[in-house]
């Protein structure tokens, strides 16, 4: 798929529609992979500890907003102005969540570490 | 008729906020589909559309409210730790839950899915609420980006039901309870 609308001229072009995508796709993979590591390893949930009350998932879903918000701002000002291959970014972006959702469902976490 | 402090925020959590990010994703999935379909007769004024913006927004905060009020407000009561020798855990719920092994899969699966889970609301919502800000009807000519603001709106959704039925089932079998009591009525007695 190559949807590309801006080289028409009669719409906006879909580079910022994409960053937006793929940095909500790589905040999803990043909270799965923090989830997961967090659960593996205590020296990490140790260190994803923000907040005392709250646990690990403190730090789990600061680190993984930080990692969205980033990747937007950067992607959307590179992409700001441009036409991307919308289709693979959707592709890719779809693969990011999928892998987010698989590692913060509990019996698959369970099952890469074994338990 | 009373209620205590965690039961109010738990229910404020859930019950208000969570329930109405469902009833109201529902509304925006159909409008945002039919203004942004291709050959749709529907061509929304400059009001609506700002009002369909606006309500995505609206969402997406409702969203990001729900999770953090249950993240730094109900969890910690959730998971608060018993005192050695505790016999009573009615005020622990996650420990309650635990100690027992019928009731130990509603933590293991039920809470472990739903604290991870419920942040990809606010995350997609965000997400298909720039896109719609920033498209708008254009995205009739840009069927792929459509498709996947809807997939973000669906996605949300999906989430916030998975976290809702936990949320509920858990509260049902570990209710987060305590803190001050709210006296809603006074009543009389009934005989």
């Amino acid at each position: 798929m190559t949807e590309t609308a801006g080289t028409s001229g009669a719409v906006a072009p879909n580079g910022p529609g994409a960053a937006t995508l793929l940095a909500a796709g790589i905040g999803a993979a990043v909270l799965g992979v923090a989830a997961l590591a967090g659960d593996a390893f205590a020296g990490i949930a140790h260190v994803l500890t923000v907040s005392r009350a709250t646990g690990p998932l403190s730090g789990v879903t600061d680190v993984a907003i930080l990692a969205w918000l980033v990747s937007w701002s950067v992607l959307a000002r590179r992409w700001a102005h441009r036409d991307v291959p919308l289709g693979r970014i959707i592709r890719i972006t779809a693969a990011l969540f999928a892998l987010g959702l698989l590692l913060t469902f509990p019996p698959f976490m369970d099952l890469l570490q074994g338990k | 008729m009373e209620i205590s402090v965690r039961d109010a925020v738990t229910v404020l959590h859930g019950m208000i906020f969570g329930a109405a990010l469902l009833l109201a994703l529902s509304g925006i999935a159909v409008a945002v589909y039919a203004t942004s379909a291709a050959g749709s007769p529907w061509s929304p004024t400059r009001a609506q559309r700002r009002a369909l913006t606006l309500a995505l927004a609206l969402a997406a905060l409702l969203a990001w409210v729900t999770v953090l009020l249950g993240a730094y407000a109900v969890y910690p009561w959730y998971r608060a730790h018993a005192p050695a020798g505790t016999l009573d855990l009615s005020g622990f719920p996650q420990r309650l839950l635990l100690s027992d092994p019928r009731t130990a899969g509603w933590h293991d699966l039920g809470m472990e899915w739903k604290e991870h889970i419920a942040w990809f609301a606010p995350l997609s919502l965000t997400a298909a609420a720039s896109l719609f800000a920033r498209y708008g009807t254009e995205l009739r000519a840009l069927r792929a980006l459509r498709n996947a603001l809807l997939g973000l709106i669906g996605l949300a959704f999906a989430s916030a039901c998975v976290a809702g039925f936990f949320g509920a089932m858990l509260n049902k079998h570990a209710p987060v309870r305590g803190g001050a009591t709210i006296v809603i009525m006074h009543g009389g007695s009934h005989d």
